[in-house]
């Protein structure tokens, strides 16, 4: 009953939610026309990830408060051309057509590959860049040497890229996904997977100079980079188009490329012969059109997220009970160096975010020669965490017990042991059942941080879906609906429990 | 049995015995008087080894506890001999400090099975006759909650027995019981005195006191004012304290 006055809730505030959007959606779009925007304001808004790093836009080593690469340039080529300034907007490149649209910059340009999906929400200048895919493996490998040797084999790529669906579409590659641009060939290199396969500008930067990487195979997979605007923005489009063939046949696009060691025969059949260009940037690109996502194809989808999402929490639940009741003990009962260290551990690990102990676990061990796989520092990541706070619960626990408990023990010639484990943990236990399944459940969502270490769960799968489909909204609520419909009777049967508890409490 | 000699202790800056002796002979029956904040409870945890004292030594049957400041303490024998005492000496406390999450024949059997190593079966058929000397037989698979007070102390008796003790130290066994319940517990103690075992009851209860005990000690402020037979301390005490202390009680029997 309660359940069903829930839902019908649910159901409500998702409906007005839907009334809302259209509202807000208009807001943003205060200007008609954005290159009219761009031209009063004197300002040019650039949407971009740096997160997604070299050669494309990302921070000058020597320099971090500095953005480098050859789209930077690019893209203050053009504002030059325009006569503006341009203006910053870092944006998480999973969801950057997604803020175009709604008008949180005047153009997305980083590394956006021109694809036909794209080309119904966006519009796209002619291509300024053209890429192949390439295959990166470890020097000493001779197992792959072309794209067909990937079958059967651990390959890591990006999120949302070409080269991404190139290789879920040959089936049967474990593809491992990554958000950034570095950890991929970090974990090549400590042999979690067997290759990189990756958009070419970013394979030359990150291993073309690593003697212990080695490029193989022909460059497959030609598409083109665009700049990609609001489509009602044609005004703006247009004037991109002219700015980029000036700066090809001038020569200026060539010398930015060719800093960046870019600039290769394929740059110059796009660039170099009038009249090409045109016709490049009508093409469809090379790769296949991709199903649409419907509900057969994200549901199966979601639902392996959601088993991977329920396996870690459990496991790490697991550790976190078990270290947790190791750290309680040698905390209350150790000497004062256990004290001391236990004490230190509880309040590093609630006093740091989870988020970067998983980032230490995963890409940090690895420079001291401990190199885990993203499952074991998943679980290592949340347990660990989640144990400092199991700590703290089973120490409230235990310092409720009365003090006469301990007394009656010893005064029966129990031994301290034999006291803790027979007389005042199973008490301590009962009263911290409650808070270790509400634990649990913050643990249940928690579990979604571990994504960033490679660990497709339930949210990744959700934000590389919706990011693919461009269906944030909808996919977001199923999503959502998943993890509710997991944690819910957690919920309940903690409520349960207190309550049960409380009643028992009050019989004495 | 139990020889308490020159015995100093003081709780953070606040003394409380300054050289108190005491010899308790093997099946006597001691009552402690006094009153509140004497120091009854202290003199019977020194005893047991549930608090540590400054100076002086206590020795059960041989087994001797020191003073921490004593020269002759040693932190590795003291865990050993209180493990032996307590093996010699039950307790029972005024708040009965029954384990909750066990039945009453788990609370009777935990330390014998766990401490002394006995079977389970001997020691539940040795829990059984002890329920029934105290009456409580057909309880044996309730939980503390479900037991009235004066139940529960009787179950943290038969807890003490279990092991078998030489001696047994109550500390104000019925003070925390209804009125209407007191004798039961009474009653039950007073069957214990029959079957050998030394007694040192701190208590409250001065009828039960003269009628059961064979020595009674007065305790005030730390201090033994008055040691004797329960004729002598009740029928003819010497000091002026203990007669204060005693005509409170004579109005109400
Ligand atoms: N753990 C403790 N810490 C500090 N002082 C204590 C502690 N326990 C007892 N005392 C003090 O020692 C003195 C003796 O206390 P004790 O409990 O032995 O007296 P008592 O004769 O048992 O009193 P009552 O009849 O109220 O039980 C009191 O002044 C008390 O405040
Ligand atoms: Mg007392």
């Amino acid at each position: 009953m309660k359940y069903k006055v829930f839902l019908i809730g649910i159901i409500l505030l998702l409906q007005m939610f839907i009334l809302l959007i259209p509202a807000s959606f208009k807001n943003a779009l205060a200007y008609q026309d954005t290159l009219e925007k761009i031209k009063n304001t004197g300002v040019l808004t650039w949407g971009f990830d740096a997160e997604g790093g070299a050669p494309y836009v990302f921070q000058d080593p020597k320099n971090p408060s500095k953005l480098i690469g050859f789209e930077v340039e690019l893209v203050y080529a053009i504002a030059r051309e325009l006569g503006v300034k341009v203006q910053h907007f870092q944006n998480s490149w999973d969801s950057i057509l997604l803020s175009l649209q709604r008008g949180d910059f005047d153009i997305a340009l980083n590394g956006i590959e021109i694809t036909p999906d794209r080309k119904q929400s966006v519009l796209f200048t002619r291509p300024y860049y053209v890429y192949t895919e390439q295959i990166v493996i470890r020097a000493f490998e001779n197992r792959i040497n072309s794209l067909d040797d990937l079958h059967g084999k651990k390959v890591g790529t990006l999120y949302n890229t070409v080269a991404k669906r190139m290789l879920d579409e040959m089936g049967d590659v474990n593809v491992s996904t990554y958000s950034g641009q570095v950890e991929p060939f970090k974990d090549l290199l400590l042999s979690r997977i067997d290759a990189v396969f990756v958009d070419f500008p970013i394979a030359s930067y990150y291993a073309a100079s690593n003697p212990q990487l080695r490029f193989i195979g022909q460059p497959v997979g030609e598409g083109y980079y665009g700049i990609a605007v609001r489509q009602e923005d044609n005004a703006l489009a247009e004037k991109l188009n002219k700015i980029i063939e000036k700066l090809a046949r001038d020569g200026e696009l060539k010398e930015i490329y060719k800093r960046w060691g870019l600039w290769g025969s394929l740059q110059e059949k796009l660039f170099l012969h009038e009249g090409l260009l045109q016709r490049y940037a009508e093409m469809p690109p090379s790769i296949s059109d991709r199903v649409p996502i419907t509900i057969t194809t994200f549901l199966p989808t979601l639902l392996k997220g959601a088993l991977v999402t329920i396996g870690i929490s459990i496991l790490s639940m697991m550790l976190a009970v078990a270290l947790g009741l190791f750290l309680t003990i040698t905390r209350l009962y150790g000497n004062k160096w256990l004290q001391k260290i236990s004490t230190a551990y509880i309040e590093i690990y609630r006093g740091t975010p989870l988020l970067i102990q998983l980032y230490i676990l995963y890409y940090g061990l690895p420079n001291i020669g401990i190199t885990l796989s993203a499952f074991a520092a998943a679980i290592l990541g949340l347990g660990m965490n989640y144990a400092a706070y199991e700590a703290e619960i089973y120490r409230a626990g235990i310092e409720a017990i009365p003090k006469g408990q301990t007394e009656a023990a010893q005064s029966l010639g129990m031994s301290r042991r034999l006291t803790l484990k027979r007389i005042i943990l199973p008490q301590a236990l009962r009263v911290a059942i409650p808070p270790m399944t509400n634990d649990f459940i913050a643990l249940f969502k928690d579990s979604s941080l571990v994504s960033v270490i490679a660990m497709v769960e339930l949210t990744k799968s959700y934000s590389i879906l919706a990011a693919a489909s461009m269906n944030f909204f909808q996919l977001g609520i199923i999503t959502a609906l998943l993890y509710f419909g997991m944690s819910y009777p957690l919920s309940l049967y903690a409520r349960r429990l207190e309550k049960k508890l409380r009643h028992n409490d009050q019989n004495k | 049995m139990i020889k308490i000699n020159n015995l100093f202790k003081r709780y953070k800056e606040q003394p409380l015995f300054n050289g108190l002796s005491l010899d308790i002979t093997k099946g006597s029956i001691v009552a402690i008087i006094g009153p509140s904040g004497s120091g009854k409870s202290t003199l019977l945890r020194c005893i047991n080894g549930l608090v540590a004292f400054q100076g002086g030594y206590i020795s059960i049957n041989g087994y001797v506890l020191h003073g921490f400041n004593e020269q002759s303490y040693n932190k590795a024998d003291v865990e050993i001999t209180v493990k032996n005492i307590r093996k010699k000496v039950g307790m029972v406390f005024q708040q009965f400090n029954l384990f909750p999450h066990m039945t009453v024949i788990c609370n009777i059997t935990e330390a014998p099975i766990h401490v002394l190593g006995i079977s389970k079966a001997e020691a539940e058929s040795d829990a059984d006759s002890l329920l029934r000397k105290v009456y409580l037989e057909e309880k044996a698979y309730r939980y503390p909650d479900q037991l009235s007070g004066g139940e529960q102390q009787r179950v943290a008796i038969a807890r003490a027995m279990a092991m078998k003790p030489e001696i047994i130290l109550f500390d104000e066994p019925t003070s925390s019981l209804d009125p209407e319940m007191i004798d039961e517990v009474l009653s039950v103690i007073k069957e214990l005195t029959h079957e050998g075992i030394t007694i040192v009851i701190a208590t409250h209860e001065m009828g039960f006191a003269k009628d059961i005990s064979t020595e009674v000690v007065f305790l005030e402020k730390g201090k033994i004012v008055e040691h004797g037979s329960p004729k002598e301390v009740f029928c003819n005490p010497q000091s002026e304290r203990t007669k204060t202390f005693l005509s409170r009680f004579v109005k109400i029997q």
